[in-house]
């Protein structure tokens, strides 16, 4: 068998063969993501049923917030709480994927100075376990759409698309907060407040119809806008129109998150050990 | 340049370590401080513009934990790596796994390489026994099927096949360092990095995991081994790399590494005084006070072979504790113990008052190979209840000069002890009645 000759150098190891690496550590990412998860609920008195209380009970107080006491628009003539789950789904996922990937490199920190692996696998890992609590909430989109009677329309198949959008916002964004939180630890700080802000500037509990149009598309520059809008669109069958120039928008922010979130990650990644 | 496995050049490493400056501690005044910390606070700004790491201190100062190594390592070579605390063994082998960059230099590396840095990296406390040793193993860079292929072997080697699905947390500590081991050892990586691993564990196993590591190296791998003990090291490695400061100081045979590396830090004394060390473990009843070597020719710290050699012993009694027994054990360079001087076998009685007392063990003739030996002292009472001890109270060389009973050259390939014999020879199938001995050539006598 010819052996492969690999060189460390200061600055570029590995440099060529890190996405070959990548794959030969999928086996590693599996274990991960499977030891996240097989923890996750340990020593839990209810389980996985977490994944279904927590937006079930943010579902409540946005449906009475936003609709019984603000009185604000559904989508057409969806039901309130339909609409607002539609957009607490993707939003759930994505504030916990990030939060996840930005703080798994610290919370990795044994494994990371004592084995070398491409460091990737740890947010891209994150994110993947929260992903499955994202798909067991679906469970409760069922129940709601069987208690009201609503019956969702072809649509609804592009949804791996709006969920893959979601998927890659939370890994470009998770993965450049990772970097920068192994550097500087003010972002533990900011992560929690970039979470809790995103909340209220993200159509989450209200409808992005009620954003003046003019406005709209400075609105679709938050990522999260055009998944959202995109999942509203696909669950609720198209009640109103798809505002297309957001979701491109909204789109292409998150490619170049990726793209800045991973290539930041990769210049760090070398001293990750040294600085942890 | 065929079996050239790892190679490097110029290594080195550079750390920034920031410090507190002395002045935060002299002039501790609210304007002094203020000032101190808007300077840092714009230094560590401007650092977070340029993208620097961030340090905690007044100034930042570059350290170098490697300096321009150099060293090949062919296949199926044991290495094993040696160094005080600090001298940089880590950090290199930190590099050769690729978890961290060098600052300057290459570092070419053929084929799969496994490190060991700590056993049982990436356990999961709440996962059990067989969900931890794929974990591990992934971890380590198994694949599953290669897991699964080894899988009742490691549980084997661990001893652990009746609480595989017991949760870790619940493994004894024993336990537990024998799975990570386990998985550990059944990697099969063309370079395996270790490092200090077997510090844990009991005898038996460490045995075990060093029979392991030889076997790996005899089948074409290649080892690279950091420890502390120098004993475990020789016996396991045959080169040895000496590294002091970030810097290689020898690499050579193991052997040779050793003595450098003990003539280095343990310098030979003829009287050394042991109220300073605090590595024992002493009530205070009865304390060593110091160890004076004496030769033929008064205070000595390097012997001839044959010469007489006597211990002066100084203990400090504060309380009576009745009758004392004291052991003194000299060991070779490598950590192997040559003998032990234990009072009972030579009917020394002692049991002294309170006060400061001279013990003296005097040996007739100090029958060792040349090379440097060092003598480890304990004291107890009647029980054997442990009242003082003390590793490496001093240290001596022994050379060959003249003719001390062998002319022959000594060296320590052959053996340690110089151990003298009567011989004699006679015609086989003799009966017993005619057995008279021919001739005796006893290479005993007196010295010099």
């Amino acid at each position: 068998m010819k052996q492969q000759t690999l060189i460390i150098e200061a600055g570029r190891s590995s440099q060529i063969f890190y996405w070959r690496d990548l794959w030969q550590y999928r086996e590693l990412f599996r274990v991960l993501a499977w030891r996240d998860l097989s923890i996750r609920y340990k020593q839990t008195v209810i389980g996985a049923a977490w994944a279904l209380i927590r937006p079930f009970l943010t579902m409540v107080v946005f449906t009475i917030v936003f609709g019984k006491l603000a009185h604000l628009p559904s989508d057409g003539s969806a039901p309130y709480p339909i609409m607002v789950f539609a957009g607490i789904l993707p939003w759930t996922f994505f504030s916990t994927a990030f939060g996840d990937a930005a703080n798994s490199v610290i919370s990795n920190s044994a494994l990371i100075s004592k084995v070398y692996f491409p460091r990737l696998i740890v947010p891209a890992a994150a994110v993947i376990v929260d992903l499955t609590d994202f798909l067991i909430s679906f469970l409760i989109l069922g129940v709601l759409m069987a208690w009201y009677r609503f019956i969702p329309d072809w649509k609804i198949l592009l949804l791996p698309a709006f969920t893959a959008l979601v998927f890659l916002a939370s890994l470009g964004i998770g993965v450049w907060m990772a970097a920068l939180n192994v550097k500087y630890r003010d972002f533990r700080y900011i992560i929690p407040f970039i979470v809790q802000f995103g909340l209220f500037v993200s159509p989450v509990g209200f409808s992005s119809n009620i954003v003046p149009p003019q406005w709209r598309l400075l609105y679709s520059l938050n990522p999260l806008v055009g998944a959202i809008d995109g999942f509203r669109w696909c669950i609720l069958g198209g009640q109103t129109e798809l505002y297309l120039p957001g979701v491109l928008i909204s789109s292409c922010i998150v490619v170049f998150f990726l793209w800045l979130g991973i290539k930041q990650f990769r210049r760090t990644e070398q001293s990750f050990a040294d600085l942890i | 340049m065929a079996d050239t496995i790892i190679s490097v050049e110029n290594l080195s490493k550079a750390y920034l370590v920031a410090h507190r400056s002395a002045k935060r501690e002299a002039y501790a005044t609210l304007r002094d401080v203020m000032v101190l910390e808007a300077r840092n606070l714009v230094r560590k700004t401007a650092d977070l513009l340029h993208g620097r790491q961030v340090l905690q201190g007044d100034s930042v100062e570059e350290f170098w934990a490697l300096k321009d190594i150099n060293f090949q390592v062919k296949q199926g070579e044991i290495i094993g790596i040696i160094g005080r605390n600090g001298a940089g063994k880590s950090t290199l082998l930190k590099i050769l796994s690729r978890i961290t960059d060098p600052t300057a230099g290459r570092v070419a590396l053929t084929g799969r390489v496994s490190s060991l840095l700590e056993v049982g990296t990436g356990f999961h406390p709440e996962l059990t026994g067989r969900e931890n040793i794929f974990l591990n193993g992934a971890i380590l860079g198994l694949t599953r099927s290669e897991i699964r292929r080894q899988f009742d072997a490691i549980v084997a080697f661990a001893e652990i096949e009746t609480f595989l699905d017991t949760p870790v947390k619940r493994y004894s500590s024993g336990m537990y360092v024998r799975l990570a081991f386990a998985v550990a050892a059944h990697l099969q990586p063309d370079i395996l990095i270790v490092d200090e691993v077997l510090a844990v564990g009991d005898s038996e196993f460490q045995k075990k995991c060093l029979g392991k590591m030889d076997e790996s190296a005899k089948s074409g791998r290649t080892v690279l081994f950091v420890s502390h003990d120098m004993r475990r090291a020789g016996a396991l490695c045959s080169r040895g790399i000496l590294l002091d400061a970030g810097r290689i100081v020898c690499d050579g045979p193991m052997s040779q590494v050793i003595e450098t590396y003990l003539a280095h830090h343990v310098m030979p004394a003829s009287s050394v005084d042991l109220r300073g060390r605090n590595s024992r473990a002493s009530n205070g009843d009865v304390q060593f006070q110091a160890i004076e070597l004496v030769g033929s020719e008064g205070l000595s710290a390097q012997f001839t072979v044959g010469e007489r050699f006597t211990q002066h012993i100084t203990v400090r009694v504060n309380r009576r504790v009745g009758p004392v027994v004291v052991y003194a054990t000299v060991f070779a360079s490598d950590g192997v113990p040559v003998f032990s001087l234990f009072s009972p076998d030579d009917d020394f009685r002692w049991t002294p008052e309170t006060g400061d007392f001279v013990v003296r063990i005097a040996v007739d003739r100090l029958q060792l190979y040349p090379g440097t030996y060092s003598i480890n002292l304990w004291l107890a009472d009647r029980n054997f209840e442990h009242l003082d001890s003390i590793a490496r109270a001093a240290t001596f060389s022994v050379i060959q000069e003249g003719s001390c009973i062998t002319e022959r050259a000594l060296d320590r390939a052959d053996g340690l002890v110089v151990q003298e014999a009567r011989w004699s020879w006679d015609l086989a199938g003799a009966a017993e009645s005619d057995k008279q001995p021919r001739t005796v050539a006893a290479l005993a006598g007196g010295r010099g």
